[in-house]
C-alpha cells in the first residue's frame, strides 16, 4: 500500500487486506537504520539550508563585503568528489561480492576525506594569513562557520566509517558490512551535494549573486 | 454512512514473532539508571523535567511577588527579576514541556501503542537522556555561576543579551547557549528514534491510519521538532561566536556604555527570523502531542469513537506544515516589510482552519458521549475550554495592525499562557492521571484529583483573564516596576495583587499533586491491566507495568482501528485492538 492509499485507508470500516508478512528482526533493523539516515539527512539538509539563507539574507545589505576566493578549495572539491567516487566502488563492489575492492575503495573513500579535511584547515589557514582577514566581517565568519559545520558532519562520519572499516578484515557478516557501507555511501554523497551548494553558492566568488538577480532581490 | 461491522475482517491467524534481542540487564544501576528501557527512559525524562519545572514554577512566583507586592521583597532586584523572567520561559517551553511530551510521553507510549518491544534505537535513546540531563545540569549551574543566568528575556535577542550590562551577560548566557546545544544534540537522537520507530516497528496490522491520535500527535511534534531544532542550534552557536570570538554575525556596530564595541554589520533581525523559525513550531512541538493526547482521552472517557478521526490525522499534519510559514507573526514590530506582515498574517489566519476542525471535533466526539467525568477527562475538557479561549486571543496578535498596539504587553504573556503554557499542561495532567495506572499499576487518588483539577483550572483563569485587561490597558510585559505612568490606573495595581494570589494558589495546588503521585504509589487503589477499558495497545500488556519487551512472547496482532467503542452488538462497550474479528463477534457483536 502506498502512502497516499494508506493515508486515505478509511480504518473504522472493515479492514479487508490482511496484514502483510512479520519482517525477520534483522531485517527490520535494517530498514530502520535506513530511516533514521534518511531522517537524519533531512536534519542537516535543514540545518545547511539555514546557513545558506542567512548567508544570503545578509549578502543583501548594503554593506556586503565578499570574502575573497580561494584556489584551494578547488583541489579541496576535487578531493571530496574522488572520496564519494571511492566509496561508490565500495558499495558496488559489495554488491558484487567483491570484497577486496570494496576494502579498497573503502580505505580509499577515508583517506581522500582526510585529505579534504586537510585541505579545508589549510584553506582556513591560508584566509587567516590574508590582509582580508577580519573576524567581523560576516563573510569571512560566515565562511569559517559553514566550513566548519560542513567539516564537523564529515568527521562524524569518519567515526562510522572507522567503525565500518575496522569489521571488513577477517571473518564478517556481508549483510551487515553491505548496509554499513551503503549507508556511508549515501552520507558521504549527501555531505558532497551539500558542500557543491555551499561552493557553488558561497564560496566560488560568485556568492549567491546570480541566484539573488534571479530572485528579484537584487 | 452505513456501519460494516469489523467481522468482514479476514482473520489472521497470529504469527509467532521471535525474540528481538534486547539488552536485558540484571543490577539496579543497569536497570533503574542506565536503562535501555524507553519506559524507564520516558520516567527519567518526566522526572527530570517535572523536577526542572518546579524551579520554573517557583521562579513565577517570584516574578509575580514582585508585580504583585513592588518595594516590598528586598531580594528581588531588577536584575534577578530579568533572570526570573528569561529562565521561567526558557525552561517551562524547552526543558519542561518539549521534553516531557517528547521524551518523556514519546519514549513511554510510541512503542507500547504501536506494539513494539522497544524503541529501534534503544541505546542511542539511552545516551539521549543523559545528554538532556547534561543540558539541564548546565542550565541549573548557571544560578551558581558570577553574574547569574542570563536575564536576556527567553528569546535571547542580541545584541542585549550579550551586551553588558544585561543580567548573567558572562557567564549565564554562555551556559544557556551550551546547555541549549547540547539539548538539541539530546533531543536529535531521542527524535530519531520516535520517528523511526513509528515509520518501521509497528506491529503487524498497525497500519498508519490505525494508529492512535496520541502517536499521530508526538509523530508530527517530533519532526516537527527535528526540523526546527537546527534554527535554534545554528542560532545558539553564532550568538555563541559573537560572544567569544568577537565575530558579527548579529552584532551591528554598537556604541555600548559609552563606549564603540568592536563589532561591525551583524543583523539583529537574523537572529530573529533563525530564533522563530525553530520558536513558532515550537508551539505546536508542544501542542501537537497534546492536540493527539487529548483526542484519546475524550474518546476513552466518552466511550465513543473520535469524530472525523481522519481530518484529525489530516488536521495534525497540516498544522505542522503551516507551523513553518508563520515564524515572522512574532516579528510584526521588528520594522520588517508590510508585505511580508501581510503575507505571515495570511498564513497565520489559515491554521485556524484545521486547529478549528479538531476543537469541532473534540465536542462532536462529546456530543451524546457516555461521558464519564473521571479525572482525566475534567483536565482533557478543561483543555479544549482553555485552547479555544488562548485561540482566540491569537486571532487579534495574528493581525498586524491589531497586534502592533497589544505588542509587548500583558496581553501577549496572556494569549500564549493560555495557548501554551495552561492548555497543553492541563493536557501533561490529564495524561498522567490517565496512564498512571499502567505505569505503577494504582490507581490515583480520584478526590484528590479532582481537588487538583478545580484549583488548577479555575485559579489559571484567575491568573490569566484578568491579564488580557492589563495588557488592553497597555501595561507593559517584562518590566520590573511600573512607575511614573498615567494611563495605569491604580485599578491596575490591584489586579496585580489579584494575579499573584491566584498564582501562589495554583502552584501550591501542585503540591496535592505531587502528594498524590507519591501516596498512590504506595498506598493506591491496585488498577489491574486496563481500568479505563480502553483499546490502545499499551492497556492490553500481560504485565501492568509493562515489562521490558512489552508485550511478553508474542507481539500483538492489530485488527482494527483504535476507537472501537460502544460498538451496536458488541458485548462491552470497547473492543480491543488486538481483538479478531471472530471473537468480538462470538463475544456477541452482531454477525
Amino acid at each position: 500500500m502506498n502512502v497516499f492509499q494508506q493515508l486515505t485507508a478509511k480504518p473504522w470500516l472493515a479492514a479487508g487486506a490482511a496484514p502483510e508478512d512479520l519482517r525477520h528482526p534483522d531485517e527490520a533493523h535494517r530498514a530502520a537504520k535506513k530511516s533514521a539516515l534518511w531522517v537524519f539527512l533531512a536534519v542537516v539538509g535543514v540545518l545547511f539550508m539555514l546557513l545558506v539563507f542567512a548567508y544570503g539574507g545578509r549578502m543583501t545589505y548594503g554593506d556586503w563585503r565578499p570574502a575573497p576566493q580561494l584556489k584551494l578549495l578547488w583541489a579541496n572539491t576535487f578531493v571530496l568528489i574522488l572520496s564519494s567516487v571511492a566509496l561508490q566502488w565500495a558499495q558496488v563492489s559489495v554488491r558484487r561480492g567483491q570484497m577486496d575492492a570494496m576494502r579498497v575503495g573503502l580505505l580509499a573513500g577515508g583517506a581522500f576525506t582526510v585529505v579534504f579535511l586537510f585541505g579545508q584547515l589549510l584553506a582556513w589557514r591560508q584566509l587567516g594569513t590574508m590582509g582580508y582577514f577580519d573576524v567581523t566581517n560576516p563573510a569571512i565568519a560566515f565562511f569559517y562557520l559553514i566550513t566548519g559545520i560542513h567539516g564537523l558532519h564529515l568527521v562524524g562520519g569518519l567515526v562510522a566509517w572507522g567503525r565500518t572499516a575496522a569489521r571488513v578484515w577477517g571473518k564478517f557478516d556481508v549483510a551487515a558490512i553491505r548496509q554499513s557501507v551503503e549507508l556511508c555511501t549515501l552520507y558521504w554523497h549527501f555531505l558532497l551535494g551539500v558542500w557543491l551548494v555551499l561552493f557553488g553558492l558561497l564560496f566560488t566568488g560568485n556568492n549567491l549573486d546570480l541566484l539573488l538577480k534571479l530572485c528579484g532581490i537584487r | 454512512m452505513s456501519y460494516v461491522a469489523h467481522d468482514a475482517t479476514t482473520l489472521v491467524p497470529p504469527a509467532e514473532v521471535e525474540e528481538v534481542e534486547l539488552y536485558h540487564p540484571k543490577t539496579f544501576v543497569g536497570k533503574y539508571i542506565w536503562s535501555q528501557d524507553a519506559k524507564i527512559i520516558a520516567i527519567q525524562y518526566a522526572i527530570t523535567a517535572i523536577g526542572i519545572g518546579v524551579v520554573a514554577l517557583v521562579l513565577s512566583w517570584l516574578m509575580r511577588l514582585q508585580l504583585g507586592y513592588p518595594d516590598t521583597f528586598s531580594f528581588i532586584d531588577p536584575s534577578n527579576y530579568l533572570q526570573f523572567v528569561s529562565l521561567h520561559g526558557m525552561i517551562m517551553v524547552i526543558y519542561l514541556l518539549t521534553a516531557l511530551f517528547l521524551g518523556g510521553f514519546g519514549n513511554y507510549l510510541i512503542p507500547l501503542m504501536v506494539g513494539a518491544r522497544d524503541m529501534v534505537f534503544p541505546y542511542v535513546n539511552m545516551v539521549s537522556y543523559w545528554v538532556y540531563l547534561f543540558a539541564v545540569l548546565l542550565l541549573g549551574a548557571s544560578f551558581f555561576v558570577p553574574g547569574g543566568p542570563t536575564g536576556a528575556g527567553w528569546t535571547l535577542y542580541p545584541p542585549q543579551a550579550i551586551l553588558a550590562g544585561t543580567p548573567g551577560a558572562t557567564w549565564g548566557i554562555i551556559l544557556m547557549l551550551v546547555s541549549l546545544a547540547f539539548f538539541i544534540i539530546g533531543f536529535t537522537m531521542g527524535g530519531l528514534n520516535y520517528v523511526v520507530t513509528v515509520l518501521q516497528a509497528r506491529t503487524r496490522g498497525m497500519t498508519l491510519m490505525r494508529m492512535p491520535l496520541t502517536v499521530w500527535g508526538i509523530f508530527t511534534a517530533t519532526i516537527l521538532a527535528l526540523l526546527a531544532f537546527p534554527a535554534l542550534f545554528v542560532s545558539a552557536i553564532m550568538l555563541l561566536l559573537d560572544l567569544l570570538l568577537g565575530t558579527s554575525f548579529f552584532m551591528p556596530a554598537i556604541v555600548s556604555m559609552g563606549e564603540q564595541g568592536g563589532q561591525t554589520g551583524g543583523s539583529p533581525v537574523l537572529f530573529q527570523h533563525l530564533f522563530w523559525f525553530f520558536g513558532h513550531p515550537e508551539v505546536y512541538i508542544v501542542a501537537l502531542p497534546a492536540f493527539g493526547i487529548v483526542s484519546d482521552l475524550i474518546s476513552v472517557h466518552a466511550r465513543k469513537n473520535i469524530f472525523g478521526y481522519r481530518m484529525m490525522v489530516w488536521a495534525i499534519v497540516i498544522i505542522g506544515a503551516l507551523s513553518f510559514v508563520v515564524w515572522a507573526h512574532h516579528m510584526y514590530v521588528s520594522g520588517m516589510n508590510p508585505y511580508f506582515g501581510f503575507f505571515f498574517a495570511t498564513t497565520t489566519l489559515i491554521i485556524a482552519i484545521p486547529t478549528a476542525l479538531k476543537v469541532y471535533n473534540w465536542v462532536l466526539t462529546l456530543w451524546r458521549g457516555n461521558i464519564q467525568l473521571t479525572v482525566p477527562m475534567l483536565f482533557a475538557i478543561g483543555f479544549v475550554f482553555t485552547f479555544i479561549n488562548g485561540g482566540l486571543t491569537g486571532l487579534f496578535l495574528g493581525n498586524p495592525t491589531v497586534s502592533m498596539p497589544l505588542s509587548d504587553t500583558m496581553f501577549v504573556v496572556a494569549h500564549f499562557h493560555m495557548v501554551m503554557a495552561i492548555a497543553p499542561i492541563l493536557v501533561v495532567f490529564g495524561a498522567i492521571y490517565h496512564w498512571y495506572p499502567k505505569m505503577t499499576g494504582r490507581m490515583l487518588d480520584d478526590t484528590l484529583g479532582k481537588i487538583h483539577f478545580w484549583i488548577t483550572f479555575v485559579g489559571s483563569y484567575g491568573i490569566y483573564y484578568p491579564m488580557h485587561y492589563l495588557g488592553m490597558m497597555g501595561v507593559p510585559r517584562r518590566y520590573y516596576a511600573i512607575t511614573g505612568t498615567d494611563f495605569i490606573t491604580e485599578s491596575a495595581h490591584s489586579v496585580n495583587v489579584g494575579i499573584t494570589i491566584a498564582a501562589l494558589i495554583v502552584g501550591a495546588a501542585q503540591l496535592v499533586f505531587f502528594y498524590n503521585l507519591v501516596r498512590s504509589y504506595f498506598k493506591g487503589k491496585p488498577s489491574g491491566g486496563n481500568p479505563w477499558n480502553a483499546t490502545t495497545l499499551e492497556w492490553q500488556t500481560p504485565d501492568t507495568p509493562p515489562k521490558h519487551g512489552n508485550f511478553g512472547a508474542t507481539l500483538p496482532l492489530v485488527y482494527r482501528w483504535a476507537y472501537d467503542y460502544s460498538v451496536p452488538g458488541a458485548d462491552q462497550d470497547f473492543i480491543p485492538q488486538n481483538v479478531p474479528p471472530r471473537e468480538a463477534a462470538g463475544s456477541g457483536s452482531k454477525a
